[in-house]
């Protein structure tokens, strides 16, 4: 009884949340809405917004390139583009999003140092999952020893993602991934072997622009990757197979 | 559907808003216009050339000879004797290897996947070398003849019980020789401390530590054939143990 009460608190607070923001109209919120048009205030888009969410779930993904010594050479946040997808990462908690998502993917590493030496194809496939924050971590490893990882996470469910940000995000992560988690994670099933394979595309991709960057006679193996158009590579293979 | 605009919020803070508090204005208003990178006057940089592309062109020899002849000269200046010059040659060609490494498997994988690009994922990319001999296949075979456009003359093991972590690849005319005339004190230098390097480098890429030298062992039939020894880690010998009880191959 006390659960149920305190869901109905929460689908409230979704419903009334955008107004008050709106009532507040400050410029930060005012360049958001301006810029994603799709969001506007009104209640019914709203509803229908959600509607699509939950045919076509958008996955978040953390891409980070580290080298044979682990350290990171380059990362790179982006969203879903299939289907309708604008590309932007919505990781579920976005306020711990920045130094989590690179916490998860190290700390697969170790798992990653095992599987490198029993499979020896460059594709390892989904290595490791921490189910705290249903992060997925797929690893494809260069035979010069860079290792490419790539998180993604499966959205919020339905309800939550109506949910707006802004402090209120980690409340409601919480209440909906223990109501409803199930639901969603089928939906996006990030272990599929179209996932897997989608990935495979996306990794062959960023792996031919970073031989290229290697081969590079400034580059020098364990410098950070800086050129922007390796970044607009990477994000142009993201949107291309993710 | 407020979660993305929070999003977005962070995103206009980074980029846009922070500079313009925390830096001074003249850092604001320069960081427009140089990003950073100069491109190319016909707007190609490297992301846009195919790496297959100069895949079966080969550099003359001539050039080539002149430009090792000045990266030993290079190597040898201020040397403190021959060990060091080797050593200074070895590590010139030490980030050659790591390179051609990436190339390497970059363009095995590729010839299958210009047609494979499509959806077919019948024929496999090459796998990672895990065991020492496929690594020591890799180098006398594929690498060999990216380099030197042939396959390497032998691939020996150590039959000595002392020192089964010694390998040999047998080069009985190295490129790298042939228009370099040793002076006769220093009898005991091989210039092919260089490709030494490149081999050291390609075993440390995949994972196995090794020391790599180039010596002279000339025979009447091939006067500079040189012999790389490479001598592999205790940590592969012991790991190379454990993968090989597990079956790893």
């Amino acid at each position: 009884m006390h659960k149920i009460f305190q869901i109905f608190q929460v689908y409230t607070y979704v419903l009334i949340y955008p107004w008050t923001l709106l009532a507040k109209s400050s410029p930060l919120i005012t360049h958001v809405i301006s810029q994603t048009p799709a969001n506007s205030p009104d209640g019914l888009s709203l509803h229908t917004s959600t509607l699509i969410n939950r045919d076509r779930p958008k996955m978040s993904y953390y891409f980070t390139i580290l080298s044979p010594s682990d350290t990171p050479l380059f990362n790179i946040a982006f969203g879903t583009s299939k289907g309708g997808g604008d590309g932007i990462a919505r990781f579920r908690f976005p306020e711990t999003a920045q130094y989590m998502n690179q916490f998860i993917i190290h700390s697969s590493l170790d798992i990653l140092e095992e599987a490198q030496w029993t499979n020896g194809s460059m594709y390892l496939k989904h290595i490791d999952t921490y189910p705290p924050a249903a992060a997925y971590i797929t690893a494809f490893l260069t035979p010069s020893g860079a290792r490419f990882l790539l998180l993604h996470q499966p959205p919020h469910l339905p309800s939550s993602t109506g949910s707006s940000g802004l402090g209120a995000s980690s409340l409601l992560g919480s209440a909906g991934s223990t109501t409803r988690a199930s639901s969603s994670s089928i939906a996006a099933n990030p272990t599929s072997p179209q996932t897997e394979e989608a990935v495979r595309q996306f990794m062959n991709e960023v792996y031919e622009n970073y031989v290229k960057t290697a081969m590079s006679p400034f580059y020098k193996q364990g410098m950070e990757i800086k050129s922007p158009v390796f970044r607009t590579r990477v994000t142009a293979a993201g949107k291309k197979w993710l | 559907m407020a979660a993305p605009p929070r999003h977005a919020t962070m995103l206009s803070i980074s980029n846009g808003d922070k500079p313009a508090q925390a830096q001074p204005q003249t850092q604001q208003t320069t960081l427009p216009q140089s990003p950073g990178l100069r491109v190319p006057s016909n707007r190609k940089t490297i992301y846009d050339r195919h790496l297959n592309r100069s895949r079966n062109a080969e550099s003359s020899r001539a050039s080539f000879a002149f430009l090792f002849g000045e990266m030993v000269t290079y190597a040898q200046r201020r040397v403190t004797g021959i060990q060091d010059l080797e050593k200074r040659l070895n590590e010139q060609g030490y980030p050659l290897g790591l390179r051609l490494l990436d190339l390497l498997f970059y363009r095995s994988t590729s010839t299958s996947s210009s047609a494979l690009s499509s959806s077919s994922t019948s024929s496999s990319p090459p796998n990672r070398p895990l065991r020492i001999i496929t690594l020591l296949h890799l180098i006398h075979g594929p690498l060999w003849r990216l380099l030197f456009g042939r396959a390497a003359d032998a691939l020996e093991h150590s039959v000595s019980p002392d020192t089964p972590n010694e390998y040999m690849i047998t080069d009985n005319d190295p490129l790298v020789n042939t228009y370099i005339s040793v002076p006769r004190e220093m009898s005991m230098l091989n210039c092919a401390a260089f490709v030494a390097g490149i081999i050291e480098g390609v075993c440390d890429g995949c994972g196995f530590e090794t020391k790599v030298s180039a010596h002279n062992q000339p025979t009447d039939l091939w006067p500079s054939r040189t012999v790389f020894l490479v001598r592999f880690g205790d940590a592969v010998m012991e790991r190379e143990k454990v993968l090989e009880r597990s079956g790893v191959k």
